[in-house]
């Protein structure tokens, strides 16, 4: 019903019955689409940003949503992507293509496929995970990937917003990685991999549509992970500022 | 008993001596100004709200309705009683009215009073399709006035309905910009100390809801006939007449607690229908529903007609003066209400074992603390309303410390009907998840639910159970809802019955329209978002019959 733009559906009807005249037998062609599932679509940038790193690294970085669907069955493309701007490559890239379905209250169920395209190995990935709102308003999106070399991981986002006042909000994101097996190809260690976590401030300057922010970023490898990177000569710890703007439309 | 209807019968077979009215309504796009933005909208004889129709009851109505726009339309004649053909909802009543197309709607007027007109398609109505209708009775009044007003309520916003609807099901809280922050943290912890407080948010927190749920969709102007508070629509009076003030709620989303300050309002009517009269200082209007009062200002002096939001979100304004240019100073709006545990209370899984009865005092506690002195005093004096959740937050007050219309305040002027036992019951569960922005009956959304099936002849009780945290509007077409307040046959006859968070409501109706009907919550996106039904009435005296589709279940199991 979202979009009444009229099906045109082909009217069956003859002129308008008056009362009194001959019964109304057939049923009416309903136009209304009201008994169609509401379809609904979006975008939300969750992050779009400059990142400047504690040893002077330059990165742009995105984290973006598209959905389209009803209440039972979503398409969602999510993108992610990490621009090293000195480099002129990408450090990551990452988009997913999943459908996803209610499966309680407050949480979905979701399966799909994962394209990783940075500089370097590309990799493929089945993806399956749930995503919904926690206990206590914490945003949750987990998954399991399984890639196209065998390899398992999983991943866990969490989101927490904290309302200073209703246009002044802190949220801090938490984003941490395990890989039950090793991929030395593109620098996975078995184990805890590695973790993202941030912290930003934000101001919704236009509805909720354009939201600027500044914040701070900490990623960190660990383990067998943090070991690939020393050999490779990256870094395994790095703070960041950032400033940018959430967007949803 | 249903004298009404048989003369509306009769009148049709004596065609000579009936008054018979031809009204042209022309479906526009039209600019709407609030003061605060202008914004594009859709409208009637090239303005929103469009024309007031003006019948006589016993008239022969013929409304010419051409549609300029490039999309379908109609227009569903709220709260009127006429054959289900002329009731113009696309689906249900008729297949709608085409782009470029003049549909005539004919029907017999055989009631009295104030009601409205909207567009059942889409997100027409939010967008400015509506006006007001006011029925001159063939009979004498119960009550004399010298002058009389529509008072037609709206909230404008500066978002399309289409455009809402997407942004609700993509972040259910979009428009709500009273949520609880940081600050009201520790301000409840300084009143009602830290651990209370502690537990009172995690409680809430728990169950993933927010006592800031009072109203979906903020952001809104309120309006009073087409004009914005800055705009000031303005009624003229001679002091010591007595002004019937017609108050229709033609919002999308929007309850309104409405007074004049330094007036006495009388209420005469509600729903269309005459009530015996009841005096208040202030009243709740929920979406779709009408009021008539009546007020006898004494000075020469202006009154401000004020209607804040349920939600204190925003509000309309008019005034009331001897001459124009006159203006009354404008009340702040009360602190924003919220919601308590009480309103929760039908929440399905709301387990009160749960909690230990400390918590629940502490609770109350907290949440008569939200309230400022003057609404805590007022609260104490007015006692409760009986149509609310006992310990409600959202439950009203006047600001003046006086009386609030309540439902249980309404007494038919005239039954409409004998009173006899309802022939069935039927329970009707309002049903919702604010996280998905979905909304049921019966758990169950209009696409994928079957019809209401009633009999011809038979009293339906309709047991309306509210499980979700927010008011619901209820409107059955093409029959009259006779809310049981307690008063037997004294019991009010309305067209749109409201059910508050955590409430039972019971309402009576006398199935006496064949054919199909609509039946949903009249906030617009609850409707859209699938709390609403198809009522098929089987049976009856004449030929306009709905063809019955496989029956499934009896009715009411939808």
């Amino acid at each position: 019903m979202s979009r009444i733009r009229t099906f045109m559906a082909v009217s069956l009807l003859g002129p308008l019955l008056l009362p009194g005249a001959a019964a109304a037998q057939e049923m009416i062609a309903d136009t209304s689409a009201r008994k169609q599932a509401l379809t609904s679509w979006g975008v939300q940038f969750e992050e779009l940003e400059y990142r400047y790193s504690d040893n002077d690294e330059e990165l742009g970085v995105w984290n973006a949503d598209f959905f389209y669907g009803t209440d039972d069955l979503k398409v969602r493309w999510l993108t992610k992507g990490e621009y090293a701007i000195e480099e002129q490559a990408y450090e990551g890239l990452e988009n997913q293509l999943v459908g996803q379905i209610p499966i309680s209250d407050f949480f979905d169920a979701k399966a799909g496929v994962r394209f990783d395209t940075p500089e370097g190995p590309d990799r493929t990935y089945a993806v399956l995970g749930v995503a919904g709102l926690a206990p206590q308003w914490f945003e949750i999106d987990a998954n399991l990937y399984v890639s196209d070399e065998g390899d398992t991981s999983a991943e866990l986002d969490a989101e927490y917003e904290l309302l200073l006042t209703n246009y002044w909000i802190l949220s801090a994101t938490l984003d941490a990685t395990v890989a039950f097996s090793e991929d030395q190809e593109i620098g996975v260690g078995k184990g805890l991999v590695s973790t993202e976590t941030g912290l930003r401030l934000s101001y919704d300057l236009i509805d909720r549509a354009f939201s600027p922010y500044v914040g701070v970023v900490h990623e960190r490898k660990y383990g067998d992970t943090a070991d690939l990177a020393r050999v490779s000569g990256g870094s395994t710890e790095d703070w960041f500022a950032v400033v940018g703007a959430r967007l949803t439309f | 008993m249903k004298k009404r209807l048989l003369t509306g019968f009769l009148t049709l077979l004596v065609p000579a001596l009936v008054l018979a009215g031809e009204y042209d309504l022309t479906v526009d796009r039209v600019r709407i100004d609030t003061g605060d933005f202008v914004k594009e909208g859709i409208g009637y004889n090239g303005k929103s709200p469009g024309p007031v129709m003006r019948f006589k009851e016993g008239e022969n109505v013929k409304i010419n309705v051409t549609n300029n726009l490039d999309e379908m339309t109609s227009i569903h004649w709220h709260g009127l009683i006429l054959p289900f053909e002329q009731d113009g909802v696309p689906g249900i009543s008729f297949p709608g009215i085409k782009p470029g197309e003049t549909f005539t709607y004919e029907f017999p007027i055989v009631q009295a009073g104030t009601y409205w007109f909207h567009s059942h398609s889409g997100f027409q109505e939010p967008d400015g399709a509506f006006g007001a209708i006011v029925i001159e009775p063939e009979g004498r009044e119960p009550f004399r006035y010298d002058r009389e007003y529509v008072v037609q309520l709206t909230d404008k916003h500066h978002h399309s309905g289409d455009r809402i609807m997407r942004n609700l099901k993509m972040m259910p809280d979009y428009y709500n910009r009273q949520q609880q922050t940081v600050g009201e943290f520790f301000s409840d912890a300084s009143k009602n100390g830290l651990m209370n407080t502690i537990q009172d948010w995690m409680a809430w927190g728990d169950m993933r809801m927010m006592k800031a749920d009072v109203e979906d969709v903020q952001g809104f102007t309120g309006m009073i006939n087409g004009m914005g508070p800055e705009q000031n629509w303005t009624g003229l009076f001679e002091p010591g007449e007595r002004i019937r003030l017609r108050f229709i709620n033609s919002s999308a989303m929007t309850y309104f607690d409405v007074r004049i300050p330094g007036l006495d309002m009388t209420v005469v009517q509600a729903d269309g229908n005459n009530v015996q009269p009841v005096n208040v200082d202030e009243f709740r209007i929920g979406v779709a529903e009408t009021y008539d009062v009546i007020v006898r200002p004494k000075d020469a002096q202006a009154y401000t007609i004020f209607a804040e939001s349920m939600g204190r979100s925003g509000y309309a304004r008019a005034t009331l003066a001897p001459e124009e240019g006159m203006a009354a100073s404008v009340p702040p709006m009360r602190d924003a209400p919220r919601l308590t545990m009480a309103d929760m209370s039908g929440m399905p899984g709301m387990d009160h074992g749960d909690m230990d009865h400390g918590d629940m005092t502490a609770q109350g506690d907290m949440d008569h603390s939200n309230m400022s002195d003057m609404d805590h005093s007022a609260m104490m004096e007015g006692g409760s309303d009986p149509f609310y959740a006992e310990g409600s937050g959202i439950a009203p007050a006047a600001a003046n410390g006086g009386k609030f219309l309540s439902y249980a305040d309404l007494k038919a002027q005239k039954p409409l009907y004998e009173v006899r036992e309802p022939t069935r019951e039927i329970e009707l569960r309002l049903t919702g998840n604010m996280e998905r922005y979905t909304w049921s009956i019966n758990g169950v959304k209009y696409e994928d639910a079957d019809p209401i099936r009633l009999k011809y002849g038979e009293r339906v009780r309709f047991k309306f159970v509210n499980e979700t945290m927010m008011t619901h509007p209820m409107h059955l077409h093409g029959m009259w809802s006779i809310l049981d307040v307690g008063a037997g046959e004294w019991n009010p006859i309305k067209h749109t019955v409201s059910v508050q968070p955590g409430t039972t409501v019971y309402m009576e109706t006398e199935v006496d329209a064949p054919g199909q009907w609509a039946f949903h919550c009249h906030l617009s996106y609850h409707a859209a978002a699938g709390m609403f039904r198809k009522v098929i009435v089987e049976g009856g005296p004449d030929t306009t019959q709905a063809k019955a589709d496989v029956a499934t279940e009896e009715g009411g199991d939808a």
